[in-house]
């Protein structure tokens, strides 16, 4: 049984952390909508690119050499995995969730006898991974230091993966993230970056137009097709940015709500046992003056 | 003159958008003006300013970087690494950042920092160029 003077402590400590996860809470609500915004922003260009991409890939035609950028070395020995985290936990099950995905990829690739490298964006993400993958971590890109995701900073990461391909150090290349949903859902999602995987379906609306190409069409794939890469860089980054924040404010919003449980608890065990001592010095009084 | 849309989009938003009467997009192969019902071309652009004429008399310029024109029957596309107004660019500070870039070549201690402090400065010195047109 606690004294009343542990369950006040107690009680006191649970309202003050309570304060803080409400406060995070709200700076994470802030920080989403912001985060929201950046997502919503990047979505043009990435459509665009999109069209511009699979127009430029119906017009080149099959009987043309392909970039291997776009059509891949042919073989699909050696897979790199890019696992985007955050860069700070209290956020419910976002970043372990990501990490899972990556891992059960990870574990299905090595054993059908792939050989599997790993970069990770965010500092979560290598945490969870490193224990059973130190070895084939190339890399970790330390975002911490960055408040605002620019199209430079998504930009160095796709053009280190461009030229880690263009060494040939691996064939096929797929982003893990985030999707963000709602508040309440983030996917964890699986992207192929190389080779490129674009919407097969009705190329036949496409061709109506006869584009004239300048320079022609392989050189414009080549310049884009490596922009394409840090643009959905990018994009993952800033879905990520925003699921992040809604996941912490889910998680925020359910601590504070378990916090205030736990004190209405408390409080009743408090006074509880504050009347059972009050009642029992009566009893000792009475009990007291009955003898004489 | 009769007007068409224009959309000017950088990764991180939609710089612009519009009906405007004229764009003189600066191509990887030459200067060339999209005017309404032009041929659908695909174009790179190399880094200048763009003109844009919503109206005869209101014209709008921007500095882009890293652009791509797509020009198609609905409209003309332009994807752009980098767009910044023209106004938004100030030459005093524009040649101080030039000079900072400079240095920081100079100082650079690797040969990494070193690439991307040369590449700052290239960078810098193409808006600079730029402006003086």
């Amino acid at each position: 049984m606690p004294s009343l003077k542990d369950l006040r402590n107690r009680i006191a400590s649970v309202k003050a952390t309570q304060k803080i996860t409400k406060a995070m809470q709200m700076v994470a609500a802030a920080k989403l909508r912001r985060a929201q915004n950046a997502a919503e922003a990047a979505r043009p260009y990435a459509e665009r690119m999109d069209r511009v991409l699979t127009s430029l890939a119906a017009s080149i035609g099959p009987g043309a050499q392909a970039p291997a950028l776009l059509a891949g070395t042919g073989r699909d020995d050696v897979h790199l995995l890019i696992v985007c985290t955050a860069e700070r936990g209290l956020c419910g099950a976002f970043n372990s969730s990501i990490a899972r995905l990556a891992r059960d990829t990870a574990n299905s690739l090595m054993a059908q006898g792939k050989t599997v490298k790993i970069i990770c964006i965010g500092k979560k993400g290598f945490d969870l991974l490193r224990r059973q993958f130190e070895k084939q971590i190339l890399e970790v890109v330390d975002l911490r230091g960055i408040r605002s995701l620019s199209f430079a900073d998504a930009d160095t990461i796709g053009r280190k993966i461009v030229s880690l391909y263009a060494a040939g150090e691996f064939d096929v290349c797929t982003l893990f993230f985030s999707r963000f949903k709602s508040v309440i859902s983030q996917i964890p999602t699986a992207q192929r970056l190389i080779p490129l995987g674009l919407a097969e379906g009705e190329p036949a609306a496409a061709p109506a137009a006869v584009y004239d190409y300048e320079p022609d069409e392989e050189q414009i794939l080549a310049t884009l097709l490596p922009r394409n890469i840090s643009i959905q860089v990018l994009r993952a980054l800033l879905e990520n940015a925003a699921s992040e924040q809604g996941a912490r404010m889910s998680a925020m919003d359910n601590a504070s709500r378990n916090a205030g449980d736990m004190i209405k608890k408390q409080t009743m065990k408090y006074n509880r046992s504050r009347q059972a001592m009050i009642t029992k010095e009566l009893i000792e009084i009475i009990s007291g003056a009955e003898a004489l | 003159m009769p007007a068409f849309h224009f959309e000017l989009v950088s990764p991180e938003r939609l710089v612009f958008a519009g009906e405007v009467e004229a764009v003189v997009v600066s191509g990887t192969e030459g200067e060339f003006t999209v005017l309404k019902d032009h041929s659908p071309m695909m174009s790179t652009m190399k880094p200048g300013v763009l003109e844009i004429a919503e109206t005869a008399s209101k014209k709008a310029r921007f500095f882009v970087r890293g652009g791509f024109a797509d020009v198609a029957p609905s409209g003309l596309t332009i994807l752009a690494e980098f767009a910044i107004p023209i106004e938004e660019l100030d030459g005093a500070k524009l040649a101080a950042d030039v000079k900072d870039a400079e240095e920081d070549v100079a100082d650079a201690a690797t040969d990494e920092a070193r690439r991307l402090a040369a590449e700052k400065r290239d960078q810098l010195l193409e808006l600079k160029n730029a402006l003086k047109l």
